[in-house]
């Protein structure tokens, strides 16, 4: 049932205007609003139910194991919800000046100060809301970085085939083309492919290591020498960090600029699809383009810088400072990892994804590079599956939310047919991942012996498979009443 | 049948028939809509517009892609498929009767360079992953 | 280990299972010359006791003010139940609904959101929520663009927040679209027929009409609109959703509606939190909403005809049309919109409109008393929703900071953006302010005013 099902006519919550209601005396009468908007008018019980109860359709990390490829789902520790959420950061106002928020503007100059630390990068900007804003902010700081060298002729962005869609949608945005590379037979990026792509209209190659296939790009030095020597830049997604948190820097793999996503490697949470951080990095060439606000330290103490302080930048992404309670999350998670715990989560996201792909091949399911170490992820293809049963990757991943488990993702990266990518993360342990495998042993012997089954699956969640080619022929986008 | 004798193909998936009036009726191939699933929608050229042969020229949609269609002759668009716009669903259940759009091709030369049923299913079978 | 569970029997067994030695055999694949070193800078770990206390006390420090700022970030009274429910793990640690069948709680959350964004703006559809309502009418630039075909000139009235206009500036301008600037009646402080009928000329794709304006002030919503219609330009709305329980929705203004209606919707649940997350709504016509960016959620049945709800037009966005997406966006603001649902919920259209009218009374109430100073006085003569520019007769930026050392935040300055404007300042009075605090204030600006403090070595910011 919607809200606006259980609302009844007068019914309201308890919240109060306060003591002095007014009117709205001010307001010519043309400009008022003639029919008041269709919001429920329910009890705060009313609400309270209704909302507690939707989150009990969900699944989450805080009740599932949700083993997604590429989005890093760690357990989001509720120190850094409890601690971002203190009142005093809760009401301070984005323009008040900054001696008013030294302590809270402290602990995003640390912020900054620690992602250059593990990064390698020179400077750092907070500023993006999300990982695609980082790359919008990425490619366009290389876009000013060419032509403030009036270097005008480079209008192409290199991206490999097997890369995220952001990645071809944020260099469009910024008025690049967009050129493909293949990827070869072990899954790293095709280096003759490269050489024959770079030239005089190379702006850069944008890449992602561990790459999309979750394999560590073996000839990332070579790779960055030829885009180097075209006169491009390297542009490093971070999607995969936690693959080599604290055991590879970016700039030491020859990148020149970066994103973050805060949200898969720091562990803020994903909300149901956000909020996210997309904080950029870059060397020292870059720094004046960074994105508006960086902040400073000075004499006086910390503050936003702006135009005036940096009159190269690419603008500001955003009204304010970005999603700062975002930024304050990680604050606290890096601080309580420490320079050791950085580097356990390579080694235990590695560990475990490694120790997955060796007990689903032992289970029997193909792996797509039997060859290559997992990094924090690794692709398994259930192609022979689906020729021998018709039981398709999508079945399998119905199937195991009967289990209890949130699938992995499925179909992406596109390159490696009925595939799943999946991603264990380090706050894992062996016992849950036990489980995922006998979930998974059960429904492979499960497609053989009933493939029905499978294909009719999910079962035990609140709803059966939804239709989804309805939702997009029919559209029903909003409520209206009938 | 997937792939009827009497059409002209394109390596993009498109298939072409010439009208008894010198017109020709664009669609999509079997293959293409085996491969893009459940369409749910055509964003059809305008009528009147004018396309170089290759050029991109519409877009039909399904839920889990977005592909082009390309002008497999160059001309004159003259009219898109009602049924279609109301039913996206007729082009998965018959993709050779669920046209798309009409052309009136400029140069009718173009049309001999295209593939022939054969030559369009070889190619067809060796994309399938 | 914090937050890795494993014991020295876990590492030793799964090693085993993969067969290798250690841990370290596992990066064999990684050219030994790419191995960091120890990582200089940063910090030894904290417990949780310890970065608990440190947090407060840099909390305590920072203390609380009394707020009287707008300017884009409104402070409202947040029912407790909101963050409450909103940050239960089955929200908060959730991701993006693309397994429909596990994620029904936050799709039908969305859809709800979107019902509600709907209506409060009285068009047909709405996204599933944006970054927030700068980069919202950056994404309604660059979607009314789409939507014309043949222009790339969008009309960008000075009355639009300026940091809302860098961010458009920042993210279109590789996309060879210009921004042009319109000026505003100083008299009224709003946006004239005469200052936009200069721009007929260009014959842009869209007119971007705020309301209310960054001053506070009410545009002419109706005329506006019509004029960007009878020139074949799209109506951007820029609005205040507290706003819109009171003031006339764009899907009404002028003979046709808006055509796209964006906004923060900050004031919806969101604590003011230094600056974010907020998030930005994006709603328009039925006919546009094949070129709106952004996560969209649509209802639907499943295998045995019940109603569910799925993520849906996906073949718009970035992770399958690639090059050729809407936009490059992949996160909304999903627990932000998650929060304004149960804020809209609790507080219903009555609410919501007490709320309203209690932040104009509120308003009006701060600006007559403050006027009754002698040399402040109001700097425009239209009519206000929430905030209004006030004139001072000494600088601004000496009185502020005289203020603050009685813990009161008098408002935003306008001169470095507004240099025209002289000693101006945006000040700003919701529904949390009580008569109380609006006595306070009006005390010691007057004590200030009357004996205007020694300019100081300023600090800048």
């Amino acid at each position: 049932m919607l809200i606006f099902e259980r609302s009844r006519p007068g019914r309201r919550g308890a919240v109060r205007a306060p003591v002095q209601p007014g009117d709205a005396a001010g307001i010519p009468q043309n400009q008022l609003r003639a029919r008041p908007p269709r919001l429920p008018e329910v009890s705060e019980l009313d609400a309270v139910r209704h909302y507690t109860g939707l989150s009990q359709r969900n699944f989450s990390i805080d009740t599932h194991f949700y083993p997604l490829g590429s989005c890093t789902m760690k357990y989001n520790p509720r120190a850094c919800n409890a601690l971002a959420m203190l009142p005093q950061f809760l009401g301070r106002h984005p323009d008040a000046p900054p001696e008013t928020g030294q302590g809270f503007l402290a602990c995003l100059f640390e912020l900054q100060e620690m992602l250059k630390s593990v990064t390698g990068m020179a400077q750092v900007s907070l500023a993006p809301m999300a990982g695609a804003q980082g790359e919008f902010a990425g490619v366009a700081m290389i876009r000013a970085y060419h032509d403030s060298r009036g270097d005008a002729a480079r209008d192409e962005i290199l991206v490999p085939d097997a890369a995220h869609g952001t990645n071809p949608a944020s260099a469009v945005m910024c008025g690049y083309r967009v050129r493909e590379i293949p990827t070869d037979a072990d899954g790293n990026v095709d280096v003759a492919a490269l050489g024959r792509a770079v030239g005089p209209r190379t702006a850069g190659l944008m890449l992602t290591n561990p790459s999309t296939l979750g394999v560590f790009e073996r000839h990332i030095v070579e790779l960055g020498n030829i885009v180097h020597g075209a006169g491009g830049l390297l542009y490093y997604d971070g999607a995969n960090l936690n693959a080599i948190l604290g055991r590879v820097k970016p700039r030491d793999m020859g990148f020149d600029v970066i994103h973050i996503n805060l949200h898969k490697t720091f562990s803020t949470p994903h909300g149901g699809g956000g909020p996210g951080a997309g904080p950029v990095g870059v060397n020292a060439t870059l720094a004046p383009f960074l994105p508006l606000p960086v902040i400073g330290r000075s004499a006086e103490g910390l503050r936003l810088l702006d135009e005036r302080d940096c009159p190269l930048a690419i603008g500001r992404l955003g009204a304010h400072l970005g999603n700062a309670g975002v930024l304050l999350r990680a604050y606290v998670y890096m601080r309580m990892l420490g320079a050791a715990g950085m580097r356990r989560v390579a080694d235990y996201s590695t560990l475990n994804a490694n120790y997955l792909m060796a007990e689903l091949r032992r289970a029997g399911f193909q792996v797509a590079f039997p060859g290559r170490r997992a990094t924090h992820e690794f692709v398994v293809t259930l192609k022979a599956l689906r020729d021998e049963t018709g039981v398709t990757t999508m079945d399998v991943a119905k199937r195991l939310l009967d289990k209890g488990f949130h699938a992995p993702t499925a179909y992406f990266p596109q390159l490696v047919p009925e595939c799943l990518l999946i991603e264990p993360t380090e706050t894992e342990s062996k016992q849950t991942l036990d489980a995922f495998v006998a979930a998974m042993k059960e429904i492979l012997e499960e497609a053989r012996r009933d493939p029905q089954l499978v294909k009719g699956a999910p079962h035990a969640t609140p709803l059966g498979r939804l239709d989804e080619a309805r939702a997009a022929r029919d559209l029903d986008l909003a409520w209206q009443p009938r | 049948m997937t792939t009827p004798a009497n059409l002209k193909y394109t390596p993009s998936h498109e298939w072409v028939r010439t009208e008894a009036d010198g017109t020709v009726a664009v669609g999509i191939t079997f293959h293409a809509q085996e491969q893009l699933g459940d369409i749910v929608f055509f964003q059809a050229p305008e009528a009147g517009r004018k396309v170089k042969q290759g050029e991109e020229c519409a877009v039909i949609e399904s839920v889990k892609a977005a592909a082009d269609i390309y002008a497999p002759v160059s001309g004159e668009v003259i009219a898109a498929n009602p049924e279609v716009a109301d039913s996206p669903e007729r082009v998965n259940r018959d993709p050779y009767a669920a046209w798309l759009f009409r052309l009136r091709p400029s140069h009718p030369a173009e049309l001999a360079g295209l593939l022939d049923a054969a030559a369009y299913a070889k190619h067809a079978e060796s994309e399938k992953r | 280990m914090p937050f890795i569970p494993h014991t020295e029997d876990d590492t030793r067994e799964m090693l085993a299972a993969i067969g290798v030695a250690a841990i370290d055999d596992l990066f064999d694949e990684i050219p030994p010359g790419l191995r960091a070193d120890a990582l200089a800078g940063m910090p030894p770990a904290l417990s949780e006791m310890e970065i608990t206390r440190l947090m407060h006390e840099r909390a305590a420090h920072d203390g609380a003010w009394l707020n009287f700022i707008g300017a884009g970030a409104y402070e409202h009274h947040i029912p407790a139940a909101v963050w409450q429910i909103a940050t239960r793990g089955e929200f908060y640690s959730a991701y993006t609904p693309y397994q429909a069948e596990a994620s029904q709680g936050t799709l039908q959350v969305l859809y709800e959101f979107q019902s509600m964004m709907a209506s409060l703006t009285a068009l047909d559809v709405s996204n599933a929520s944006l970054y927030d309502g700068a980069s919202a009418l950056a994404e309604a630039v660059l979607m009314a663009v789409r939507a014309h075909k043949s222009s790339r000139r969008v009309l960008m009235p000075r009355t639009v927040h300026p940091s809302w206009r860098k961010v458009a500036r920042t993210l279109v301008r590789n996309q060879g679209i210009e921004l042009l600037e319109i000026p505003f009646d100083p008299g009224t402080g709003s946006t004239t027929l005469e200052a936009l009928g200069r721009f007929k000329g260009s014959a842009p794709a869209a007119v971007v009409i705020p309301q209310p304006n960054f001053f506070g002030v009410l545009e002419p919503v109706d005329d506006l609109a019509d004029w960007a219609h009878a020139n074949g330009a799209l109506a951007i709305a820029a609005v205040n959703p507290t706003a819109l329980a009171l003031l006339k929705p764009p899907g009404e203004w002028g003979a046709l509606g808006a055509d796209i209606a964006v906004g923060d919707g900050q004031p919806l649940g969101a604590p003011l939190a230094g600056g974010g997350p907020y998030f930005g709504f994006m709603t328009c016509r039925k006919d546009l909403v094949r070129q709106m960016p952004g996560r969209i959620v649509g209802a639907t049945r499943d295998r045995d005809g019940r109603r569910g709800y799925v993520l849906t037009l996906q073949a718009r966005e970035q992770h399958i049309r690639r090059a050729k997406a809407t936009s490059n966006i992949c996160t909304n603001q999903g627990l932000l919109a998650t929060a304004a649902t149960l804020y809209l919920a609790l507080l219903g259209p009555a609410g919501l409109a007490g709320v309203a009218r209690a932040c104009h009374a509120n308003t009006l109430a701060l600006a007559a008393r403050l006027t009754r100073i002698r040399g402040v006085a109001r700097a425009f003569s239209g009519a206000i929703f929430h905030e209004a520019v006030l004139r001072l007769p000494v600088a601004v930026a000496p009185v502020l900071r005289a203020l603050r050392e009685h813990r009161i935040l008098g408002g935003c300055a306008l001169e470095q953006d507004y240099p025209e404007l002289g000693h101006a300042l945006l000040v700003c009075a919701t529904e949390t302010r009580t008569g109380g605090d609006i006595a306070r204030y009006g005390a010691e600006l007057e004590r200030v005013i009357e004996q205007p403090p020694r300019p100081a070595a300023e600090p800048r910011g």
